[in-house]
């Protein structure tokens, strides 16, 4: 009985449009591909490596500066080689696409759950509940994301000792990158929200005296929400620059605990000495990451949207 | 209020601002515009029957109807069901009972189901807004009954609006409407979007449904085959007001008023090209109505006083009538 019906699901699945256009789309296809391997990679990263790069007890000075297994002087114990103090590039690079993964979804997530609850507000009322929201959205995309970011960061420095903020760098980083990003969604769910309230289930509801908070949540959010979910893929994108951005410039994730952007910026004072691989391996990391989830949003948009297609 | 009288509308108004943004209109030293889709009305339904409206586009049935569902608060005036003045109740929420009883069908098939609840879901709404079922296992029932009442099948709950057309899509409206046990239906162009042949059945359907369950409708329609088809009263409307209320047999055999006349004679037959006097001209713009009788600047038999005066309603045998040229017999 269970058989039949998992079978009928999966050919109701497998002859869905969006399957369809999955299965016809190879960029999807690798898209999809590589980034499963790099979250796999990342949030298995204490199972896969034996090294454990951000332990200051396992540094290993004698091994340092060693070349991509590859090169001359390279050695297959380390793939892609190893930084200055020792440390396995293959390792850094597993531990520090897990923290920007980790920054890039939850920024993008508290983003959301700021943007979607005040577009559906502004959509549903009108009037200068609307005005007032989404004016406010337009002075803060005003500021770029990096900015607030920078000027979040700047503050809990100032305010918390180093320790402290060493432990509270990684949440400060999210909270600034998820509220310098809530505008967008805000507009799209706000005008998802414009066209909904206006339709007949709204008022066949309203006749039966739904409480306006049940309205939101029962019929309004259901039906905007959609493409709101599908632009927050490609914010993760988005947030995880920024994140690499901001720890590039030194100023997101402190230099003990590993993100991409960190990792960059470690490598690129060994550039010039010829140890390309220390910041080629991550930033190659860190392109092939948000190539792939860009592209996962673009083609769920297209799906989605047919209109711009 | 007569007892025989499920609802009574007095004096109805409802008026817009649809003025321009308060900058804007600064600017230009525009004065404030007020749109006044209603103006005025007045109308009894008696409990068990069918009273229609029926006008031209824009002339203010559907807002009437959205008023006396509640979903607009009335500018002025009264809008009395069962003794309770609903224009001036402070809450209507307050008054769950008039809301059970009163429910409406709406006109687009398609904007009045969410597309993302399924069926029996959208049934069930009133049930549980007013709790009219004990348990799960007693909505489900309900809801199973309703679908065959309305002549789908009790399987097609599970299904999403999407699944379905437009008339059947109308019938799940209807059964929503039917949920929570109503005395009193608002059907607000409840076929104008069907095919001929669906609009045939899906009233039907409301007509036996009317003697099945003793319901009384407000019917909006501007299509008057319908009108003929569903009506025991029906009120003219022209510009937010009322020009003639009047039996239905009275309006094909004895229209008054010069509008109604006129509505009549456009109607196409199936005799081929006859002779049809179109209506000439379109309805004025109401955030600027013209003075006096509204009707004037298309009505043959219009003069000085209609240019001047307001005509209110006069009866005139069965029939209400809002005319001079009546009053002063000279039509």
């Amino acid at each position: 009985m269970k058989d039949v019906s998992i079978s009928k699901w999966w050919a109701g699945v497998s002859d869905h449009d969006v399957t369809y256009s999955f299965l016809h789309s190879p960029v999807t296809i690798v898209a999809t591909v590589a980034t499963i391997l790099m979250f796999a990679a990342a949030f298995g990263a204490s199972f896969l490596t034996i090294y454990t790069p951000f332990d200051p007890g396992s540094l290993e000075l004698r091994e340092a500066f060693m070349p991509p297994a590859w090169e001359q002087g390279g050695n297959s114990e380390h793939l892609l080689g190893t930084d200055g103090q020792g440390r396995d590039i293959l390792a850094a690079i597993m531990y520090g696409t897990q923290v920007s993964l980790v920054v890039g979804i939850l920024s993008v997530l508290l983003s959301v759950s700021i943007g979607i609850p005040l577009g559906i507000i502004a959509g549903y009322y009108g009037g200068w509940v609307d005005t007032a929201i989404m004016r406010f959205a337009d002075i803060q995309l005003t500021i770029p994301p990096i900015l607030i970011a920078l000027m979040i960061d700047g503050i809990t420095r100032t305010t918390l000792s180093s320790e402290v903020h060493e432990i509270v760098a990684i949440p400060v980083l999210i909270i600034s990158i998820g509220v310098a990003s809530w505008p967008q969604y805000a507009r799209i769910t706000r005008s998802g929200a414009m066209v909904e309230r206006r339709k007949d289930y709204i008022a066949a509801a309203k006749l039966i005296q739904t409480p306006t908070a049940a309205i939101m949540v029962r019929h309004v959010l259901p039906n905007v929400i959609g493409p709101t979910l599908i632009v927050a893929t490609i914010g993760v994108a988005v947030a995880i620059i920024i994140e690499a951005t901001l720890s590039f410039l030194g100023v997101g994730i402190p230099s003990t605990t590993p993100s991409l952007g960190t990792l960059i910026r470690i490598g690129n004072s060994f550039l010039f000495s010829g140890e390309w691989w220390i910041t080629f391996f991550p930033a190659f990391t860190l392109v092939i990451l948000v190539l792939s989830v860009n592209l996962i949003g673009d083609w769920l948009r297209d799906t989605f949207n047919p209109k711009l297609r | 209020m007569s007892e025989q009288n499920i609802l009574e509308v007095q004096g109805l108004k409802m008026y817009f601002d649809v003025s321009p943004p308060f900058v804007t209109r600064l600017l230009n030293r525009m004065p404030k515009q007020v749109l006044k889709a209603v103006d005025g009305l007045s109308f009894s339904i008696e409990r068990g029957k069918t009273f229609s409206l029926v006008g031209e586009s824009g002339c203010g049935k559907s807002t009437v109807a959205r008023a006396v569902a509640g979903l607009y608060t009335p500018t002025g005036g009264d809008i009395i069901i069962d003794g309770q003045n609903l224009a001036t109740a402070k809450d209507r929420s307050k008054i769950t009972d008039i809301s059970r009883q009163m429910q409406m069908i709406f006109q687009s098939p398609y904007a009045s189901l969410d597309p993302r609840w399924r069926v029996r879901d959208i049934i069930a709404e009133p049930i549980r807004a007013f709790k009219l079922a004990a348990n799960k296992e007693d909505e489900w029932r309900q809801v199973e009954q309703l679908l065959v009442q309305v002549g789908l099948s009790a399987s097609d709950g599970e299904k999403y609006p999407h699944e379905f057309s437009g008339g059947q899509r109308q019938r799940i409206s209807i059964a929503r409407a039917l949920s929570s046990k109503p005395e009193f239906l608002i059907c607000d162009e409840p076929t104008s979007a069907l095919d001929v042949s669906v609009q045939a059945q899906i009233l039907n359907l409301m007509t036996a449904l009317q003697d099945e369950l003793g319901l009384t409708y407000l019917f909006i329609s501007h299509d008057l085959a319908v009108i003929d088809h569903m009506s025991d009263w029906i009120g003219v409307m022209y510009l937010g007001r009322v020009c003639e209320i009047t039996p239905k047999s009275e309006l094909f055999s004895n229209p008054r008023h010069p509008y109604t006349r006129l509505l009549l004679e456009a109607i196409p037959d199936l005799k081929g090209r006859s002779h049809r006097k179109p209506l000439k001209g379109e309805v004025p713009n109401p955030i600027t109505p013209p003075s006096g009788c509204t009707f004037h600047p298309r009505c043959p038999y219009a003069n000085e006083r209609c240019k001047q005066e307001q005509p209110v309603l006069g009866e005139y045998g069965p029939s209400q009538v809002a005319c001079h040229a009546v009053e002063e017999f000279r039509i």
